[in-house]
């Protein structure tokens, strides 16, 4: 109906017909090349200044951060942070495997439950598949233990992130997708849903003025574990 | 939406006059500028990264076809359906469709100018389905059943108090005693208020700010989080976005998200920026089982192989007329349509005609500003010049000016007579303005002198000094 309509529309504003395959099959060969363009040179730097400036990035924009030794000092953090925001110690999190090798017995006083995050949820917990040191984004894409709930519902989102995915730039990041993520639907790489967080949510709506706590979280924790060893450890 | 761009000289004169919107346009405006500008100066590369904007988009127009319908292919197959709408009219009739067929009662929207374009709320509400805009500024605009003003900020003409009595009114259970000092005190009201009805939709409408061929995805870009919640949590996402939306590969949407937001906003990134990619997946917790994409011409195939075609890199940040002298002062709703400030002045006669919205490429100073921040290097001015050319070419211009660009057009082409002319006119009003040094008021110059004194020539014209400054330099 209207799909041939509309190509031709654009073919005869552009003055000429069906692309000659020649032609197409080098946008074909572009879309598979997916060639870079200019990254900017800021996050160009070694893998231990590549995650001070993803850190910084994150308090620049609003974010929180603690950084911690291993798996084990996670709930410690985790419990410390709340506490000290004066935040109930009840989390939904999504059920991914790193943050169910963390040991949370060790804080009782923690209650988690595992799966997609309701209306009411106070504080969620994500774990992280990565993130760019340029602009302090996290990558969080969905799948069956990610859900994109975790990222929008509750008041305050902590994100675990292990140091070894910190990566400079965004391209970096789809390389990761490309080369780690399988979408059985698809047979391509992309999942339904990727989120790039930079802060908690946010408006300027009112009076061109910044508030923080919009739609979705009005706090982002983010607790980068350690476990990269060419990274060097916390000061 | 209807136009009432042929009354731009009306709107903009009362617009004027607006005390409110003047304090809300003097606030917002210096924010603006001064968030870009920090943003652009924390970027060495930017100037580069423009050129290589303006060229990703240019590939892709010269291409679109190729791409839409590699695009096309990769949604299918993440279980998505595509719908081709040459018109405003079948876009509607799509999006109906789909809500109904959903069964949808209730329907929450993501900020999308292409839902203003076609005007959706009103098609839907006609229809018995209840539209709920959920970004903050376009809440707003709901209640008080305005358009809205700017494209990335839609409530910029509106202060803190216009908010407080909005909700006072439309919210009639508010206690009496609830306090709005703070915007804070605001936003907590619309969060709460918006939670409820994100609940309860049955179907999710976001805009687009790209289309990526490479996978299939559309992207959303916000920093509330309304978009997010808008597509993800009813049943049914429907997308409307329009041809030129298009972008080949992530590299390509990339280089153009790090454009976006610091031209918009003044940020580095925005808070979130979203890939969505079909339907749920199997043994995801959430998401939507429907994922449609409502696919828009409306006139834009036709700017392809025009001097307009440029106008169709405009990735809308509204970096133009938050730039804009003339935007300043007016604001977006004297526009009379949904693009407003110089990239409307240059897209709307494309989009509704140049009979309909010839006033608006006549409304610029020239000065060129917006052509300097556009982030895809859009030729902006040149591009209201070709208009104001059409205009005249078929005689829309009124008769008033036609007959004067003619004189000034017949002594313009006789030099010596021009230059006779204004060394005696210069001597005349030296003479006359010799006392005061201006004058206050003038015979056919009322328009100038209405609102500034014109200040009384002291001496020479320019060619002359001109002339005789070659002379001394040849000696």
């Amino acid at each position: 109906m209207s799909r041939e309509t509309m190509l031709n529309a654009i073919r005869r504003g552009l003055r000429r017909g069906r692309l000659p395959e020649d032609q197409a099959e080098m946008l074909r060969a572009r879309l598979a090349r997916h060639p870079r363009h200019l990254i900017p040179a800021r996050s160009r730097l070694p893998r231990a200044e590549q995650i001070e400036l993803f850190l910084r990035n994150v308090e620049k924009e609003f974010g929180t951060v603690d950084r911690v030794a291993g798996p084990a000092a996670i709930p410690a953090a985790v419990a410390d942070y709340l506490a000290g925001q004066n935040l109930p110690s009840e989390l939904v999190a999504a059920p991914h495997p790193q943050l169910q090798a963390i040991p949370w017995s060790e804080r009782p006083m923690l209650q988690l439950r595992e799966g997609r995050a309701e209306a009411s949820t106070l504080v969620s917990l994500q774990q992280a598949y990565a993130a760019i040191a340029e602009t302090g984004t996290l990558v969080l894409p969905s799948d069956p233990t990610r859900p994109t709930t975790i990222n929008l519902l509750a008041e305050t989102e902590i994100v675990v992130l292990s140091a070894s995915r910190v990566v400079g730039a965004y391209e970096e990041a789809w390389d990761l997708l490309r080369a780690e993520s399988h979408d059985e639907l698809t047979g391509g790489f992309m999942p339904r849903n990727v989120m790039l967080v930079t802060g908690p949510s946010r408006s300027a709506d009112i009076e061109q003025t910044l508030e923080l706590g919009a739609h979705g979280p009005r706090r982002l924790h983010v607790v980068l574990v350690d476990d990269d060893a060419s990274a060097g450890q916390a000061a | 939406m209807l136009a009432t761009s042929p009354a731009f000289k009306q709107n903009a004169r009362r617009a004027l006059s607006d005390a409110g919107l003047q304090k809300a346009l003097a606030i917002s405006k210096t924010q603006f500028l001064q968030r870009r500008a920090r943003a652009v100066a924390a970027m060495p590369e930017f100037e580069r990264l423009r050129e290589i904007g303006r060229d990703i988009k240019n590939h892709t127009l010269t291409n679109l076809d190729f791409y839409l319908e590699a695009w096309a292919e990769k949604v299918e197959r993440a279980g998505g359906q595509v719908h081709w709408c040459e018109t405003a009219d079948e876009a509607r009739a799509a999006v109906l469709r789909i809500c109904e067929d959903a069964g949808a009662r209730t329907v929450t929207k993501g900020k999308s100018m292409i839902s203003e374009e076609l005007g959706i709320n009103e098609h839907l509400e006609r229809h018995g389905i209840t539209p709920v805009e959920t970004d903050l500024g376009e809440y707003i605009l709901q209640l008080r059943d305005e358009p809205p003003s700017h494209i990335i900020a839609p409530a910029f003409h509106l202060n803190r108090e216009d908010w407080e009595a909005s909700f006072r009114k439309s919210h009639t259970d508010l206690a009496a005693d609830r306090v709005f000092h703070e915007r804070r005190d605001i936003l907590t009201e619309a969060r709460s208020r918006l939670r409820e009805r994100f609940l309860l939709a049955d179907v999710g409408i976001t805009g687009a700010n790209f289309l990526i061929a490479e996978t299939g995805s559309s992207v959303i870009v916000t920093n509330e989080g309304n978009g997010d919640l808008t597509q993800t949590l009813p049943r049914v996402h429907i997308v409307l976005a329009s041809i030129e939306k298009m972008v080949p590969t992530l590299e390509d949407a990339t280089n153009m998200l790090r454009l976006l937001a610091r031209s918009a906003t003044g940020q580095d990134f925005s808070v979130y920026t979203t890939f969505s990619t079909g339907v749920r997946r199997q043994g995801d917790l959430d998401g939507p089982e429907a994922y449609h994409v409502v696919l828009l011409d409306n006139g834009r195939s036709a700017m392809l192989g025009t001097e307009f075609q440029d106008m169709l890199r405009c990735i809308r940040c509204a970096a133009c007329m938050n730039h804009c002298p003339v935007y300043g002062v007016v604001g977006g709703h004297a526009y009379g349509w949904v693009y407003p400030g110089p990239m409307g002045s240059v897209l709307t006669p494309s989009l509704i005609g140049v009979d309909q919205a010839g006033q608006l490429p006549n409304a610029s100073t020239f000065c060129g500003k917006c052509e300097s921040v556009c982030p895809v290097k859009i030729p902006l001015p040149g591009l209201m010049r070709h208009w104001r050319e059409r205009e005249f070419e078929r005689h829309l211009t009124p008769s008033t000016v036609r007959v004067n660009l003619g004189l000034w057009a017949w002594f313009a082409r006789r030099p010596s007579l021009y230059r006779g002319a204004t060394r005696v006119a210069a001597a005349l009003l030296g003479l006359m303005g010799r006392r005061r040094g201006r004058f206050a008021r003038l015979p056919f110059a009322g328009g100038w002198t209405g609102g500034r004194d014109l200040p009384a020539p002291e001496g020479d014209t320019f060619f002359a000094r001109y002339a005789r400054r070659q002379r001394a330099a040849s000696r």
